[in-house]
């Protein structure tokens, strides 16, 4: 397929060493972005003949097969040309169809689309739907001419320097690469609370960390920054260190301090006013839910000097930062 | 982005008749997957899950805050609460669907069951 025309390089996106713009936009863009639609599609019971009119019209060399809105194979130009060898223009598409087809999900990085190129000679790759049907065609073609629109910097979407953060972790090598975010929180000022955890959302979510280990870093964040703004004299700082592995969340305070911290650690345990509870703090549940949602938990404190809180939420095999986002 | 047989924020609004404070075309077309109902916030960061509707009487911007970092499809404000112009400047910065209700929480649930809303 290498020679074939309009056709991308795989081999040349798939290696690691010397990161060009093309490679990184190939992680970057979904296949969404790239695919042709509406597609044209045959039915199986149509004869190869008219598959052949088919393609002419349409100026292309192959189309997936449907029956009732469901894919059920791909047939080629080269179906086509074996077929009128044999004299079997007449056969219906159901016989020259080929089954075990390849699919990527509209959704897909287009690193997936280029794999799926690279591991079989197929000219074209149908593209379904989180639910499986068919939304449209990637081919070769495809792919260069998506690339180039996004090379043009005048067409570089909102969508595509979004996913641009995520390859931080890969771009930036080191033996321990980490990125700091420090925030600092003041006492009782509820009109700006919740805004660091949702800044660290959001930079999670830039990095390319996937919903559930996202939540799970910004609810322990949340609940340590409202610490800070409910119960402290002074504020504090949240500091959050973001490795590709995993994210530590640490909050220091100058006090008051905690006098029993084994009751504070207790679900329920709450030693909030009411007017805090009447905002709808002050449930007990803010060190449980950090509790529950890291996997490395601390808590020190000493009354008049301050608390300090650490919480480590590890974000698994398969689930580092700075990859392509996948579904 | 709808699925069969799923109700959108839009649906549950007109349905139930409900003010929309805030709210993005976009966000009203998202589906409602389920929902969770509760004021404490610590309890809504536990409990409500991605695209599930929360009922609460609490009206403050914290609701917001929550909303965002639980990605709940939509916030029905109770008892008739109004979220100050503070709060739903929050809302419509974060996408985050805010609709209200003169009734209760009790009554609000009730008719979202009755609409589909799996419970």
């Amino acid at each position: 397929m290498s020679s074939s025309p309009g056709s991308v390089d795989t081999r040349s996106l798939l290696q690691d060493s010397d990161l060009t713009k093309a490679q990184e936009l190939v992680y970057e863009l979904v296949v969404r972005q790239v695919m042709t639609t509406p597609v044209v599609s045959v039915q199986p019971d149509q004869t190869m003949h008219e598959l052949g009119e088919k393609l002419r019209a349409a100026g292309i060399a192959g189309a997936p097969v449907v029956e009732q809105g469901e894919l059920i194979g791909i047939v080629s130009m080269n179906d086509l040309i074996n077929a009128l060898e044999r004299g079997s223009r007449d056969d219906p598409v159901r016989q020259w169809m080929t089954i075990d087809i390849l699919t990527v999900r509209e959704d897909d990085s287009v690193i997936e689309a280029v794999k799926a190129f690279a591991s079989r000679p197929v000219g074209r790759i149908p593209v379904v739907s989180a639910q499986g049907s068919l939304v449209g065609i990637v081919t070769g073609g495809d792919i260069t001419r998506g690339l180039v629109r996004a090379l043009d910097l005048d067409h570089r979407s909102d969508e595509v320097s979004h996913y641009r953060a995520s390859h931080i972790f890969q771009d930036i090598s080191s033996h321990d690469t980490s990125l700091t975010l420090r925030y600092t929180v003041s006492p009782r000022d509820f009109s700006h609370s919740g805004e660091a955890s949702a800044k660290v959302k959001r930079a999670l979510q830039r990095l390319g960390g996937r919903p559930e280990a996202v939540r799970r870093v910004a609810v322990a964040c949340y609940e340590a920054e409202m610490n800070l703004v409910i119960h402290t004299d002074a504020g504090g700082e949240v500091l959050v260190e973001v490795r590709p592995d995993r994210v530590s969340i640490t909050t220091t305070d100058a006090g008051p301090g905690i006098s029993d911290i084994e009751s504070a650690l207790e679900a329920g345990f709450s030693t909030a006013p009411d007017w805090i509870r009447d905002l709808g703090f002050g449930a007990g549940m803010g060190l449980e839910n950090i509790r529950r949602c890291s996997d490395e938990f601390s808590l020190r404190s000493e009354v008049g000097s301050g608390t300090k809180l650490v919480a480590v939420v590890y974000l698994g095999q398969g689930n580092r930062l700075g990859r392509a986002p996948r579904s | 982005m709808k699925q069969e047989g799923t109700l959108t924020v839009r649906e549950v609004a007109e349905g139930l008749g409900l003010r929309v404070f805030a709210a993005e075309a976009a966000s009203l077309d998202r589906p409602v997957l389920g929902g969770y109902c509760g004021d404490l916030l610590s309890c809504a960061m536990a409990g409500a899950r991605s695209g599930q509707v929360w009922v609460t009487l609490q009206a403050h911007r914290n609701v917001v805050a929550v909303a965002t970092l639980t990605d709940v499809a939509c916030v029905i404000i109770t008892e008739g609460a109004q979220p100050d112009p503070e709060t739903v400047q929050t809302a419509e910065r974060e996408n985050v669907a805010l609709l209200g209700s003169d009734r209760g929480s009790f009554a609000v649930v009730a008719g979202l069951i009755r609409l589909g809303v799996p419970a």
